[in-house]
């Protein structure tokens, strides 16, 4: 029917029109109606100025690096504006952790940025074991593994930057070969631990377990294999023409940028501050290890891919000097009163307690039993205070402050994720560049939005 | 005197820092506590405030900040509430009203060169009647390689803090996610908005008072309730 001669009237029942809402009486009764309008009666188009269009990328585009949304207000193939929206993978970790022991806290801080699990767990376990004031109580095997870990991690960590990174500037074979080398250390992770990511294998007083057998003699020999892939990595975009294209002078960043707006990292070094951690406030033994911190002057998307290859190389360094370093010796702490009770072993069934263990509690020591069900079950206590540990992730500084209340859990944890702050950055480096840009500038930024959000 | 609920105050510490008491041998807060300690009641006390001298570089920046505040006509005892001195690291507890002035000095002075701030997070301690909220914020030197922490502590009723953001730019979605969480204002930010949880979210998540949430666990014949439902030992 027609609805010409009918007067609308919005739904409060005031005469006033409402663009968005009316109604109408017809004789089944009355119809409201929702319609939309022309966008430009309902908002008024401001004299003079031209149309702004502001585009949505994201969070689901498969360029910007997992659940990422950049608000871009654009002028033809020039952002204008840009703006970051985080918080699509927020998992509640620090809240969940205040309510599981401080062990199981492993289990979940692990998970956070996926890609650098080692670095997560190391710099909460260092954060507990500061608390508990046994940092140097710490064997010296554990530690050796644990540098050796995060060295692998920040290979693995490193690869993909530059596979999604080579993949979302249509660098398809760079994305090939960097999962492709990813897979050695991601194999030399199962390893060891059990698992390829998450693994959950550092703990507070030591690691989980210790190298199998034959571990050692593994890891040493994939790495003159993955010393030659990365080489061949490296030969594929160092000159390549497209890709210096596509990255010299893109998303530029000074140091007094990186300042203002916190920034660590390969991104802080790429200004020519030869900022990291490892070397300032060396922590799980740095202090022993020979290699050099990489920097470059050129604070553009380029140098920070300079740094990350050159940092791999780097790593393999460190790597090879703690397989040098490995004396046998236990790896989880003394003190009976922190250490966890069992060693695990992997047997036909599994991974799970060592059976040696499973055979004490179980048939040779009441106590023993008692023992590992406390310490299981209701944890260790930490005394009341807060502490902060900032440790070099393959990101920037990864900081972890605890707040204990002298209980079995942590009274409050936060993590200072290197990804989330860094981010920041995207506005200061992409406005005024290309779309195509951008894309460039949060690659070399590489966050992982599991860090970012938590 | 000293009992239980009023524990030894070391010498020279006006007043120890309380943030609950603990009751039972294991904490536990549901179901009867057959232990035969269920009498016991703990404080949780917090680390008392240090007196001079700190000890190593602790006094050097402490001296620098009382310096800087006194030529800025701020008496240090004025700005700085205590000074706590825990692991080797030194927190400086801050009055709200001369954060921004604190800071300032932090990043401007020659002998501080606070160049970086690693962000603000909260901590919720509803049982600190009148400073359940705090702001800890932790700042590093990358010129003299040293690293402090501030802390500002607000009641629940009137959580407003000055926002640094236009000191340390980089505060800026830090602030954010703490008004996210825990609800305290950062006065003069940009555009504080929630950034983690939806605009319309009701609630600060991380605050002590809010639930965690969840669904049991469900087995074959039976069942585990959600992680905050289960008897716990803390």
């Amino acid at each position: 029917m027609s609805t010409d001669n009918v007067t609308f009237t919005n739904a409060a029942g005031s005469d006033e029109a409402d663009d968005y809402a009316g109604s109408y009486d017809t004789t089944e009764g009355r119809i409201y109606n929702v319609s939309g309008g022309d966008w430009g009666t309902i908002a008024g188009a401001p004299e003079g100025e031209h149309d702004r269009i502001v585009v949505n990328m994201g969070p689901q585009h498969p360029s910007t690096h997992g659940v990422l949304r950049l608000i871009l207000e654009i002028d033809g193939e020039t952002v204008t504006e840009a703006r970051a929206g985080i918080g699509y993978l927020h998992t509640g970790i620090e809240k969940n952790m205040e309510f599981r022991s401080w062990v199981q806290g492993v289990t979940f801080v692990t998970r956070m940025d996926y890609l650098t699990p080692m670095f997560n767990e190391v710099a909460y376990c260092l954060a507990i074991e500061k608390a508990l004031g046994i940092t140097d109580q710490i064997p010296e095997r554990a530690s050796v593994i644990r540098v050796m870990m995060m060295e692998l991690n920040r290979i693995s960590s490193h690869l993909v930057a530059l596979a999604t990174g080579g993949m979302e500037l249509g660098a398809l074979t760079a994305m090939e070969f960097g999962f492709r080398e990813r897979e050695l250390v991601l194999d030399i992770f199962e390893m060891v631990t059990g698992l390829r990511m998450n693994s959950a294998y550092i703990r507070p007083g030591g690691v989980a377990q210790d190298l199998p057998a034959d571990g050692e003699q593994k890891i040493r020999d994939t790495i003159p294999l993955l010393r030659k892939r990365l080489k061949d990595t490296a030969d594929l975009l160092v000159d390549n023409a497209i890709w210096m294209g596509r990255t010299v002078d893109v998303g530029y960043l000074d140091l007094a940028g990186c300042m203002a707006l916190g920034i660590t990292g390969p991104v802080l070094r790429s200004t020519g501050l030869p900022h990291d951690l490892r070397k300032s406030q060396p922590y799980c033994g740095y202090e022993d290890y020979e290699f050099d911190v990489i920097t470059k002057t050129s604070c553009d998307v380029y140098g920070r891919f300079l740094i990350r290859i050159e940092e791999m190389e780097q790593s393999l360094r460190i790597v090879e000097q703690a397989l040098d370093k490995l004396k046998p010796g236990p790896v989880m702490i003394e003190d009976k009163k922190i250490a966890w009770p069992a060693q695990l072993s992997i047997g036909s069934d599994g991974q799970g307690n060592s059976p040696e263990h499973i055979k004490e509690i179980m048939s040779e020591s009441m106590e023993a039993l008692i023992h590992h069900f406390k310490l299981v079950t209701e944890g260790f206590r930490v005394p009341a205070g807060q502490v902060y540990v900032g440790i070099e992730s393959p990101k920037g500084e990864l900081g972890c402050h605890i707040v204990s209340s002298g209980g079995t859990r942590p009274y409050r944890v936060h993590f200072r994720d290197p990804s989330f702050t860094n981010l920041q950055a995207v506005a200061a480096m992409s406005e005024g560049s290309m779309i195509s840009d951008i894309i460039a500038a949060v690659a070399s930024i590489d966050p992982v939005m599991g860090g970012v959000d938590r | 005197m000293t009992d239980a609920h009023h524990p030894a105050v070391p010498q020279g510490v006006e007043e120890l820092d309380i943030i609950g008491v603990r009751h039972g041998a294991f904490g536990a807060a549901d179901g009867g506590d057959t232990s035969g300690f269920g009498g016991l009641v703990d404080p949780i006390v917090m680390p008392a405030p240090a007196t001079r001298p700190f000890g190593g570089w602790f006094d050097e920046v402490s001296d620098e900040l009382e310096l800087a505040l006194q030529a800025g006509g701020l008496p240090a005892t004025e700005a700085i509430e205590k000074v706590v001195i825990y692991k080797d690291e030194i927190t400086y507890h801050v009055r709200r009203e001369h954060l921004l002035a604190f800071v300032t000095m932090l990043r401007d002075e020659p002998g501080l060169r606070f160049e970086m701030c690693l962000g603000v997070s909260g901590v919720h301690y509803p049982g600190e009647t009148g400073r359940e909220l705090h702001a800890v914020y932790h700042f590093l030197s990358i010129t003299h390689n040293r690293r402090v922490r501030v802390e500002v502590s607000v009641a629940d009723g009137d959580a407003v803090i000055p926002s640094i953001v236009a000191v340390y730019p980089t505060c800026d979605w830090h602030e954010r996610e703490t008004w996210d969480f825990f609800g305290i204002v950062f006065d003069g930010h940009p555009a504080l908005t929630r950034i983690m949880m939806p605009d319309d979210w009701p609630g600060h998540p991380q605050r002590k008072d809010y639930p965690l949430g969840g669904i049991p666990v469900e087995f074959k014949g039976g069942t585990i309730p959600p992680a905050d439902q289960r008897r716990s030992y803390n």
